[in-house]
């Protein structure tokens, strides 16, 4: 009985609603007697939790009834639906309403419907098991005459929609592209657009369509079409090359100001659209001078027009700024930015305080004088109230960090690890301060206090890679026997000293540090079977766990360099630049499990600003060597300097304030080593370190010239060869000045190469220049051949001395392979050989006439082909032959799909004493390595580029034992893959090369045993394919 | 975007929409500790948050909390004028919106969201566009369906 009264109760309000206007602005403020109202103000009036969840109980439970009784109609259907929502919202659980939410959606009439698809997208995700019961809904709705049923189904599919079902609806979808009405069309993009994010296979075949959108005359579709790009272009940049100047046009169009009115916010013009743009054109101009060039202006313009000062002109602003440092650099515009991001550093208010600091972040690698420039903001902000100001400063600094201002910054980021409460802020810093301080430890002293303070702090929550490489650093120690004595003396006393300290509780992994260090003192032996008996792990002897981690190899070493800590446990003190980018992974794996696959760490990158903010080569290079030292010499001597130039400053400044002094004094220690000069200061040449924190304008100017050209130089992942020889020459010229005792140190870091083969290796990257005459040595074997694709035989100056004038200057300079003929009659004869030149694939045919009377009419065609772009090169203009001569056509040839094997063909023809035509075919083999060149680029790069390449294959090659040295694989590699070795650690090789124009692929190997162990990460999906079976062929074969 | 959040001064929550596929537990965490957060935070304070691997914007109006999470790489700033073209949106729609507008409609402030935002991206810039649409939807509604019918076609 009460069960009726209920019932009718509850139906009266839905019944008093048909007569309520709903909807519309004038009615909204009407539905205040609603059932729902009722519930609110209920639920306002009542002080307690308890009282609030009674209610809720109370109301839940009649919904229950209602929803499930049968007489109730869908209009009261509806109104219990909107109090569903409610009491989700709050909290509590609905789900016995789900199912009500998809019928609601499902046999409504437009009113209905409309409630019943939020409530669905509100209550269900998409892996929900009760979606696929939409799907029927949608597709009748997708099919309806009625526009706002259309509207619907997409703004629903848009939203939330079982992947598996999607060929279920794509096909009304893509009709609905081509939809009269702006709306549909629009909605329909946004719904290709989720489809693409979960399914992106799926999708691939409408990618013209696309387009369509792109040049769709409503403004809103084409914006929607923009967010689809922006993945699509962020997963491949490559692809989309040819619409950068389509985006460009677009843009300007924006900026000035040629969009209807309606899109103007505040009034700029299409501020999200903007930036949207600018995101695009950042991705696509990365690394890509010729694409770059095309945005110059557009960018320039952009820079100059956002001059209100408004919020959103400072978003498109550093949208801007972010761009220009993204591309490849133009001095001018890098100048404009760095004004404006001074403008944001400067600012008073504190949002764009923030935004300035970020910035900064990002561009610091690239362009150090710019903290220069705002170092007493910097340290400003460092004290700075707001603790997201405080962080971003220390993500700044610590981007920055080098040997000679370690000790103050990490005392700035253990002040704020002690402040520190959330988890992932302590996971996070504590990976970076342990990262810091095994890198740049001045001292044994410093290390361990250090390390005591990460472990006491982080020790429940850190990444288990950190102690574990600590103790390894403690076990192995470096070459200096008693230097590491002293490093464990002074561990067990410090230790010691921590547990005498009554009442304090340390950290699980901390007592399992110290107990594991301490393991050998007597004395502490109760304290450690007590811990073993909270199952901390037992101190093991050094050549037991030698012999237990490489049991374990699979496992440990089995992953990337830098992903890992211990598969660096083969380097020594040396950690390889991937590990600050590991430290951020450690963080996140920390949380979301310990043994998680590679692809799953890369989400847990913190993608501070994307990819490229990238150290200057200098650290990559050569820092790592020298700061792994204990107290590297030169720190001692430029110590010294600073202080002399701190002791002028203090001079200078006498008049300032006591506060603005300390300032001063702590700017100078942060700050020290940063600009151009330090490249210098870590090659011993102290002198010019006193530059550093003088901050005389004119000084600063010279300064920043440097740090373009510089800059110029390290932002492009595939420098020019120039570029590289200069800095090879430099790297090598370094490592030899810096003398035996780095070569020691070198030596133990390989097994397998002896330090005279170490101090060769920078040179291998000359080889890629390819100067066949003065291949310098790279093993000692000194069986140098130089590069060439598969076939084994060696390039060499053109065997046919008849033909040898025809080979073309550039020959000379460049690889090339040997002469062929590939067809003749009693006549001619043609022979070609291929150019393997830094940016492309140059063909050379040569027709040499052999009889003596004179072709006329000689013409040589090359057909069109899938996989290439053929460029016929100028040079051959006559056409004619004289008699016993040569000509030759030149042709470029670039890939444009990655594949293994082509072909190119061809046909000659000409004409005898104007009698008939004669015609002559031919064909050329095309391989994939006709297109791949070496990619220099430094570990930190290949660290970094690593992590964003989604492709990767992995295959272990068993190799003959002639194969399975390092330095044999290697030349292998090097000499027939034109692979270019970026590091070698221990028995791992780092190897980079990118497939021309400019797809970077990378690849990790190691040897172990008779098995080489190959991974290979790429932006483009097929190209580790090929590439791994490039490798197998030449293993095998050689 | 990964989700938005209305919240009130008292941490009621208002409005919640996930872009991300969450569990409830999950969605239930983060609401609780980022609404804490936030409203431990100092008025002359940065509108932007660090919270685990996300980016929190965020800006008050009147009694209402707007909260917004995106992703490091996204431009903050335009964030803040995502919310603040919204609160338009809601202003115009309800002609000067007060926190109760939204609480007693508030699957009108959800329509108007999704017409403006979709799947976690802008969807139409032009705020004359969204009212449009909002309010052809609405008034299809109050119309008799023979009517509807004939407008749609």
């Amino acid at each position: 009985m009460s069960d009726i009264v209920e019932k009718t109760l509850t139906a009266l309000p839905g019944l008093f609603l048909q007569n309520q206007s709903v909807g519309g602005p004038a009615g909204v403020k009407t539905s205040f007697s609603s059932r729902l109202g009722g519930l609110v103000r209920g639920i306002t009036a009542l002080t307690s939790k308890h009282e609030e969840e009674k209610l809720i109980q109370q109301e839940l439970s009649n919904l229950k009834a209602t929803v499930s009784a049968p007489t109730t109609t869908l209009r009261m259907m509806r109104e219990c639906m909107v109090r569903l929502i409610y009491c989700e919202m709050l909290g509590y659980d609905a789900s016995f309403g789900y199912i009500h939410a998809i019928k609601l959606a499902q046999q409504g009439n437009l009113l209905e419907k409309r409630v019943g698809y939020l409530a669905v997208s509100l209550f269900l995700h998409e892996n929900h098991e009760l979606l696929l019961l939409l799907v029927n809904t949608v597709v009748k709705d997708l099919q309806s005459t009625n526009l706002v049923e259309v509207c619907m189904a997409l703004t629903i599919v848009s939203q939330i929609f079982p992947r598996e079902m999607i060929p279920a609806v794509l096909p009304l979808i893509e009709d609905k592209l081509q939809h009269s009405k702006e709306i549909i069309r629009r909605k329909a993009v946004l719904a290709l657009y989720k489809f693409h994010l979960i399914a992106p296979n799926q999708v691939q075949h409408i990618h013209i369509k696309f387009r369509k959108a792109l040049c769709d005359r409503d403004v809103g579709v084409m914006a929607a079409s923009l967010h689809i790009y922006f993945r699509m272009i962020k997963e491949n940049s490559s692809g989309y090359k040819d619409l950068t100047g389509s985006f460009v046009t677009i843009l300007k169009q924006v900026v000035g100001g040629k969009l209807p009115v309606d899109f103007n916010y505040h009034s700029v013009p299409a501020p999200w659209i903007q930036i949207q743009l600018l995101r695009i054109l950042g991705l696509l101009g990365k690394d890509d001078q010729r694409t770059s060039e095309l945005m110059y202006d557009v960018l320039d313009e952009s820079l100059r027009r956002a001059e209100l000062n408004h919020n959103v002109t400072y978003a498109i602003l550093f949208e801007c700024v972010h761009t220009v440092y993204s591309i490849y650099p133009k001095s001018e515009l890098l100048e404009k930015a760095a004004k404006c991001i001074g403008k944001f550093v400067l600012s008073p208010k504190i949002n764009l305080k923030y935004l300035g600091l970020k910035a900064l972040t990002y561009v610091i690698q690239q362009d150090p004088t710019l903290a220069l420039q705002h170092q007493m903001t910097i340290i400003e902000c460092l004290d700075h109230p707001d603790p997201i100001i405080k962080r971003e400063t220390l993500e700044l600094l610590y981007r920055i960090t080098n040997a000679q201002n370690i000790t103050v910054i990490v005392q700035k980021m253990l002040e704020y690890l002690h402040q520190s409460k959330e988890e992932y802020i302590i996971v996070n810093l504590v990976g970076k301060i342990a990262e810091l301080a095994e890198k740049y430890a001045p001292d044994n002293a410093w290390f361990i206090q250090t390390m005591n303070a990460v472990f006491s702090v982080g020790g429940d929550v850190m990444h288990p890679d950190i102690p574990n490489n600590f103790m390894r650093l403690l076990a192995e120690g470096f070459d200096d026997e008693t230097e590491d004595q002293q490093l464990r003396l002074y561990a067990v006393q410090s230790y010691l000293t921590l547990l005498d300290v009554e009442n304090v509780f340390y950290p699980q992994k901390f007592l399992q540090v110290m107990s594991w260090v301490d393991a050998s003192l007597s004395f502490l032996d109760g304290f450690v079977a007590e811990e073993l008996s909270q199952g901390a792990a037992p101190y093991k002897p050094h050549h037991q766990r030698q012999e237990e981690k490489l049991s374990q190899e699979k496992v440990l070493n089995f992953e990337p360099y830098g992903l890992s800590f211990s598969s660096s446990g083969f380097t020594g003190r040396q950690s390889p630049a991937g590990i600050s980018l590991g430290s951020d992974i450690s963080g996140n794996s920390a949380e979301t499990g310990m043994k998680e696959t590679n692809s799953l760490k890369l989400e847990g990158i913190k993608k501070l600003w994307g990819k490229e903010g990238y150290l200057p080569k200098k650290e990559g290079k050569t820092g790592d060597e020298t700061e792994a030292l204990p107290v590297p010499q030169e720190s001692i001597i430029m110590e010294n300097v600073d202080q002399a130039v701190t002791k002028k400053d203090q001079c200078q400044v006498l008049t300032q304030s006591k506060e603005e002094k300390e300032k001063q004094l702590l700017a100078s220690s942060l700050f020290v080593g940063l600009g151009s000069e330090s490249t210098i200061n870590l090659l011993g040449k102290a002198d010019t370190v006193s530059h550093k924190f003088r901050r005389k304008p004119k000084v600063k100017e010279t300064k920043s010239g440097e740090t373009t050209s510089a800059h110029s130089m390290t932002c492009s992942y595939f420098s020019s060869s120039s570029n590289a020889t200069y800095e090879d020459d430099y790297y090598l010229d370094a490592l030899q000045d810096r003398g035996d005792k780095e070569l020691n140190k070198f030596s133990l870091n390989s097994e397998l190469l002896d330090s005279e083969s170490l101090t060769e290796l920078p040179s291998v990257e000359k080889l890629s220049n390819c100067k066949l005459s003065s291949s310098p040595s790279l093993f000692t074997d000194n069986n140098m051949e130089g590069f060439h694709p598969s076939q084994s035989t060696a390039p060499s100056v053109a065997p046919e001395t008849s033909l040898a004038s025809s080979l073309l200057e550039e020959t000379s300079e460049h690889m090339h392979s040997e002469l062929v003929e590939v067809c003749h009659n009693e006549t001619i004869s043609v022979s070609s050989y291929k150019i393997w030149k830094d940016d492309c694939l140059f063909i050379v045919w040569s027709v040499s006439n052999k009889s003596g009377l004179e072709l006329k009419s000689a013409n040589l065609e090359i057909a069109p082909a899938e996989n290439f772009k053929i460029t016929e090169q100028p040079g051959c203009c006559l056409p004619v032959i004289e008699a016993e001569s040569i000509k030759t056509f030149q042709y470029s040839v670039q890939m444009e799909k990655p594949f293994t094997e082509g072909n190119l063909s061809g046909f000659i023809n000409y004409q005898m004493m104007d009698t008939h035509s004669v015609q002559l075919e031919f064909s050329v083999n095309l391989s994939l390595l006709d297109f791949i060149r070496p990619l220099k680029i430094s570990t930190e790069n290949f660290g970094k580029l690593w992590l964003s390449f989604a492709n990767d294959v992995k295959q272990n090659v068993k190799v003959s034992e002639s194969q399975a040295t390092l330095p044999s694989a290697l030349k292998t590699l090097q000499q027939k893959l034109r692979l270019h070795v970026v590091e070698i650690i221990g028995n791992e090789g780092l190897l980079a090369c990118q497939l021309l124009p400019s797809i970077p692929c990378l690849l990790h190997f190691r040897v172990h045993g008779d098995v080489l162990a190959l991974w290979f990460r790429s932006s483009c999906s097929a190209l580790p394919d090929y590439l791994l079976y490039q490798c197998q062929k030449v293993m095998e074969g050689s | 975007m990964q989700f938005m959040l209305l919240f009130s001064r008292q941490g009621k929550l208002r409005l919640q929409k996930w872009y991300v596929p969450l569990s409830d537990k999950e969605k239930k965490k983060i609401t609780r500790e980022l609404v804490q957060t936030v409203l431990a935070r100092k008025p002359k304070m940065c509108s932007f948050l660090e919270w685990r691997d996300l980016k929190i914007v965020y800006k008050r109006y009147a009694s209402l909390y707007f909260c917004c999470a995106i992703e490091d790489q996204d431009n903050e700033l335009i964030t803040l004028e995502i919310i603040h073209r919204y609160v338009e949106l809601l202003d115009k729609y309800f002609g000067s919106v007060c926190e109760l507008d939204i609480i007693f409609n508030f699957e009108k402030a959800y329509f108007i969201l999704d017409e403006f935002l979709l799947g976690g991206e802008v969807q139409e810039t032009s705020k004359k566009n969204v009212l449009k649409a909002i309010e052809q939807a609405d008034l299809l509604q109050e119309n008799s369906p023979s009517i509807v019918l004939n407008y749609c076609r």
